[in-house]
């Protein structure tokens, strides 16, 4: 028997929110975290604006001891850490120092590379011939499974503890890799999420690749613009979002509250062929893993009240919508509702999918459907495709009952993930 | 190095990395860092990167494997200062 899936606890650091209250709060206001970053400008990017969340110093040690700060330089171990423990903290669920050791509950918390701030430092000092003064913290905050290995040991999971990376697909790839577990018995819980460093070692490459807009730098928070006519390419984000994925079984044993169940999901890639590539996504393919989600949701595509799509400002937006009307064959007002979170934080990239869940569920908890900021002029070609009143840019307060959560990552790679507002 | 101010700047030193209090407190030259401090292996590194730096001396990696006590440190880091 397939167990059910239901998510018990959330957290997040998003460039616009820190913390689930702070979050919601931006998302229902269409309020933007996106800034401008004089340390890109002095290193000569073309794209000088980015989403970061803040955390002050004295909020790192509401989650780590003060030794494990010494010599901690790695931005997207921190926010993966905090979004992990607030979910778990979210759910229910204890822990401490000393807290049992739980073979039923494990990790999958993705990410793209780690600690590249901390790799730099040790890679200046490994030149000068100083590999001895590198100290014991740049494996642990380097390693890709740098965060998971963290929230590990902070929260004593004895289930699987591994990082997930297949780009920006990463956080619903994790989402999904939990379900699939707990739905098999495998485990009882999974904290599963993503996270980003954030800073201009890691968006130089895409600097460089000028997909990220230069026409924004004297006004931040106008510009990222996803579906917009005026969109010039993504702006750079970071953070982190985690939940708690938990057999329904479980769940009501505890009685913990229920955010949503997750219904199905489905992975898959273009394969680089029939006109994918490295950077460009196979049509058919996108298609095909859309409609696998829904079959593996088991609900019909009229079912879905609204998308949160990967729309990330790029002259791909206007694909990205022919390939749901072709998945969902729904065009026009028929369509279901779509925003992109990326207009207000911007492309948080391997965090990107976990923090656009996290606002895709608070949708089906709270009842309603975020804004689409700086969209006020729709790009034709999407509007050719659906009618307009389908993307909202004001909040809407509606019903809303099944979402379905898309992300697609260099490597032609894909993920799509059915959510539904609980009902036992 | 007088032996109460050396003990006295090892356990500054050490304080970050000690995970047990108690034994933190009634520190003495025969406390050992792991079994009594509780000090993670791995950071054995960093309190000898530490001393490093305080006493501007080079330890050896043949020194540092021995260096699992306070006394050991002590005696290292006398014969290291003394041969400065």
């Amino acid at each position: 028997m397939k167990h059910r899936v239901v998510i018990t606890g959330m957290g997040v650091v998003a460039p616009n929110g820190v913390g689930l209250v702070q979050f919601t709060n931006a998302i229902k206001n269409g309020i933007s975290g996106i800034s401008f970053h004089q340390n890109l400008k002095d290193l000569d990017f073309s794209c000088c604006i980015g989403g970061v969340p803040l955390v002050s110093e004295e909020k790192k040690l509401q989650y780590f001891t003060p030794l494990q700060l010494r010599g901690f330089n790695s931005s997207g171990i921190l926010y993966g850490c905090m979004a992990g423990i607030d979910a778990w903290k979210d759910a229910g669920l204890s822990f401490s120092s000393e807290s049992k050791l739980d073979y039923d509950s494990g990790t999958i918390f993705g990410t793209g590379t780690s600690g590249v701030e901390k790799f730099r430092e040790a890679i200046y000092k490994i030149d000068n011939k100083e590999v001895k003064r590198l100290g014991s913290t740049v494996v642990l905050q380097t390693m890709t499974s740098g965060v998971s290995a963290f929230l590990g040991g902070m929260l004593g999971l004895g289930n699987q503890v591994s990082t997930n990376s297949s780009a920006c697909t990463t956080g619903t790839e994790a989402i999904i890799l939990g379900f699939d577990r707990i739905q098999m018995g495998k485990a009882k819980r999974m904290l599963v999420g993503s996270c980003s460093d954030d800073g201009p070692y890691i968006w130089g490459g895409f600097d460089a690749m000028r997909v990220m807009t230069y026409k924004h730098n004297d006004s931040p928070q106008e510009g990222s613009r996803p579906m917009s006519h005026s969109a010039s390419g993504f702006v750079p984000g970071s953070g982190a979002g985690a939940f708690i994925l938990e057999s329904l079984e479980s769940a009501l044993e505890r009685k913990a509250n229920i955010y949503a169940e997750v219904l199905g999901g489905a992975l898959n890639s273009g394969g680089q062929r029939e006109g994918g590539s490295m950077t460009a996504p196979n049509e058919e393919a996108v298609v095909r893993c859309i409609k696998e989600a829904i079959r593996s949701a088991g609900i019909p595509p009229d079912a879905i009240d609204t998308i949160n799509g990967h729309l990330t400002a790029t002259s791909k937006d206007g694909l990205e919508i022919k390939n749901w009307t072709k998945a969902l064959d729904r065009k026009g007002i028929n369509f279901p509702y779509i925003n992109s979170l990326k207009g207000m934080v911007g492309h948080c990239l391997t965090a990107a999918g976990s923090i656009e869940s996290v606002a895709t569920v608070l949708q089906l908890k709270e009842q309603f459907i975020f804004p689409n900021i700086n969209c006020e002029e729709v790009h034709p070609e999407i509007l050719s495709l659906i009618s307009e009143e389908k993307i909202p840019k004001k909040l809407l307060k509606t019903k809303v009952t099944i979402a379905a959560k898309a992300s697609f990552g260099f490597g032609d790679v894909n993920g799509c993930v059915i959510l539904k507002k609980y009902s036992p | 190095m007088e032996k109460e101010a050396l003990i006295a700047q090892l356990k500054t030193i050490v304080q970050p990395y000690i995970q047990d209090e108690e034994a933190f407190n009634n520190l003495s030259e025969n406390t050992d860092f792991v079994k009594d401090l509780k000090i993670n292996s791995a950071n054995l590194v960093d309190v000898i990167l530490d001393l490093e730096e305080v006493f501007d001396i080079l330890i050896e990696n043949a020194d540092m494997e021995k260096m699992l006590s306070v006394k050991a440190a002590m005696d290292i880091v006398n014969e290291k200062l003394a041969a400065k």
